[in-house]
């Protein structure tokens, strides 16, 4: 495997102890759990993480897309972009980032383009809010876009509307509007997980081609390690709200320190690798409800090296200087130099 | 286009036959001659009445002489009013219908759509309670409370007091309605009431208000029900995230997809334009076409409920293939083949 050059560029955008609650009927939750992370420029980052980890409310909590009156991002949370803090911008600094600086692009191609209106106007609708192009102008660039995007005869696919396009080109026609006003920052919300794998490649190859030509850093936020592996540069592992591994792909995937990492990375099906008659490895139980949380460690009562102390007190996030960090007592596979937390 | 168009006409055509084959035959389960002629009648008059409007006639070849005659809007001379043909009071109760309906259904349906967008944008908050009570509260009266109350301090308690100034009133005198001008369209003669402003304002807008605030609790309930379910959906979170305001969210993006149902909201109550509402005509004593049928069926006028009936079931027809057009102008996913 190529080790992809982790950039070491100043970053972009810069997240410090996000925390996400949401008021619920049973009282409130906390999502997302101090979370703190860094994207460089034109760097692929990936937030992997079982469902309900937080991850897409990492996400929607940077864009501020949550529903507002049941949502609370703690003050002393800070989402820095260009000098500005999104946590606490208003409506209007917001409405002038989203779709032109910091773009998404959505799970779901079949019911995330509005289905009445011509997807040549729902991406003009983006160039309208962000760009003091006239109506020519922005009908070529709606075009030029789709050409970009790989959709075969846009001169015509401009003016049909959603259901008129296949799934996959519809995720295409999402990332034609996410990159027309050539954000700074991508952020992909699982945007291959409804689409069937030939297909998922396309999508993969294609929003790689595109950070290239436009120098756009992506967010990649899925649960499918084999996404990550094929695209990203540097990895953010989430469980139950925190994050509990970072680190670059590489040293993800063949030196991962929690456990949690490892679990995951032996349940993914491997080619060749699958004994006749072998279950695949799967993680026993389910990730803790948000309204219980252990005070211990959150991954404790599915670890397999489980010890004493880990249903003791909750591990703090260890950076060990090589851009890594994990949130383990006990972790795994000790790079010779690193210092030795705690003997297994 | 067209031809859906045509196509749903003629799928409609057995329909209405049908309709009309009903009408008529629920119309003579009781010999009509006797409610003409009364109690005291003989069996002289009865046989010659019978003839005279062709009941004798197998039912086939009334039918057939009733579609015939139809066709071009001639249902015969009431009997209740002799000389007037049914086509004439048609005609002439359709303008006091129109001139309440038509400004009702114009406000109850923007002030509505509107609420109702505003509720829905903010849900879960005092507002939107309050808009939500007001609505349940508004829907649990019923109509002749509002007719009652609105009658008393709209227009008597008003007059009571001596405000002279005091424009509403309660009805005017038919006079009022009957002294019509008329138009010709394809030769026929379409009356309408001379009214001005004035006069409208004080026959008119009483009636107008109560129908508003009647419709309004289940209209805002309904259109706030289209826009939450609308509101979940996720091209707005897409919008949202292009940039967008929240007011091209609601007002572009979630409007147009509402459409559907509002249209259909709409579509089913436009018939209604025309009939009218009964119990207002009733109560404010306006000829329109409600109350004229209404009077017709306790006068027994069989051939003015026979007329009255088939225009209304063509209207009901007409307004469903409307609105399945409106459908495929506004929603690209219905294709009209």
């Amino acid at each position: 495997m190529i080790q992809r050059a982790a950039s070491n560029a100043e970053p972009i955008l810069t997240v410090r102890n996000l925390t996400t609650r949401f008021r619920t009927d049973l009282g409130l939750v906390t999502a997302v759990d101090d979370v703190s992370f860094d994207v460089a420029a034109g760097e692929t980052l990936g937030i992997v993480g079982e469902s309900g980890c937080g991850k897409t409310v990492t996400s929607k909590s940077i864009m501020r897309l949550l529903p507002e009156q049941v949502t609370r991002i703690d003050p002393k949370s800070r989402i820095l972009f260009k000098g500005v803090n999104l946590a606490t911008a208003d409506e209007a600094a917001m409405r002038s980032i989203r779709g032109d600086k910091i773009a998404m692009i959505f799970q779901e191609p079949m019911t995330s383009l509005n289905p009445v209106f011509r997807v040549g106007w729902q991406i003009d609708e983006a160039l309208k809010y962000h760009t003091t192009l006239n109506r020519a102008q922005r009908r070529a660039r709606t075009i030029e876009m789709l050409r970009l995007v790989e959709i075969p005869n846009p001169e015509r696919r401009v003016d049909e509307y959603p259901h008129q396009l296949s799934g996959g080109m519809r995720q295409r026609v999402m990332i034609a509007i996410a990159l027309c006003c050539e954000p700074d920052i991508l952020i992909a919300d699982e945007p291959t997980t409804a689409l069937d794998v030939t297909i998922q490649a396309q999508i993969l190859n294609l929003m790689e081609g595109l950070k290239r030509k436009l120098n756009t850093a992506i967010v990649l936020i899925t649960h499918n390690l084999g996404v990550v592996a094929q695209v990203c540069d540097r990895v953010i592992v989430m469980y139950a709200g925190r994050i509990i591994e970072t680190g670059s792909v590489h040293d993800i995937f063949h030196r991962p320190q929690h456990p949690y990492t490892q679990a995951l990375l032996e349940s993914i099906p491997k080619r060749g690798r699958r004994e006749h008659g072998k279950r695949l490895p799967t993680i026993p139980g389910i990730v803790p409800s948000l309204h219980d949380l252990p005070s211990h460690c959150r991954f404790a009562d599915r670890c397999r090296y489980k010890q004493d102390k880990c249903i003791a007190a909750e591990p703090d996030l260890i950076e060990t200087g090589d851009g890594r960090a994990y949130r383990c007592f006990y972790p795994l596979n000790q790079a010779p130099a690193a210092p030795t937390v705690g003997a297994r | 286009m067209w031809s859906f168009i045509l196509r749903r006409l003629l799928y409609n055509v057995p329909v209405y036959l049908g309709i009309l084959l009903l009408v008529m035959g629920l119309l003579r389960v009781r010999n009509p001659v006797y409610a003409y002629l009364g109690k005291n009648a003989d069996e002289k008059q009865i046989a010659q009445l019978e003839e005279s409007f062709g009941l004798n006639d197998p039912f086939i070849v009334q039918y057939g002489r009733f579609l015939w005659k139809g066709l071009r809007l001639d249902f015969g001379e009431s009997w209740k009013y002799q000389g007037t043909t049914v086509r004439e009071k048609l005609l002439a109760s359709i303008p006091p219908s129109m001139s309440i309906t038509v400004p009702a259904l114009i406000l109850t349906s923007v002030i509505s759509i509107t609420v109702g967008l505003m509720s829905s944008f903010y849900r879960g908050r005092w507002i939107d309670r309050l808009l939500v009570i007001a609505a349940v509260l508004g829907m649990s009266i019923s109509f002749l409370v509002y007719i009652i109350f609105g009658q008393f301090f709209g227009a008597f308690l008003p007059k009571q007091m001596g405000l002279e100034w005091w424009p509403l009133e309660i009805g005017g005198s038919f006079d009022l309605w009957f002294s019509m001008s008329s138009f010709s369209v394809f030769g026929l003669r379409v009356p309408y009431p001379d009214i001005n402003a004035m006069t409208w304002v004080k026959f008119c807008l009483l009636p107008v208000l109560i129908s508003v605030i009647v419709s309004m609790g289940y209209d805002t309930r309904f259109y706030r029900a289209v826009m939450v379910e609308e509101c979940n959906r996720d091209y707005i979170i897409t919008a949202r995230a292009k940039g967008a305001t929240k007011r091209k969210i609601m007002f572009v993006h979630m409007l147009k997809n509402a459409m559907i149902p509002i249209i259909t909201r709409i579509m089913t109550t436009l018939p209604f334009l025309i009939t009218g509402s009964i119990l207002l005509e009733m109560y404010f004593n306006i000829p329109g076409m409600g109350r004229t049928l209404i009077t017709a069926i306790t006068d027994m006028d069989y051939p003015m409920i026979q007329g009255f009936t088939a225009v209304i079931a063509l209207l009901y027809i007409l307004s469903i293939i409307l609105t399945d057009v409106l459908y495929a102008l506004v929603d690209p996913r219905v294709r009209l083949s």
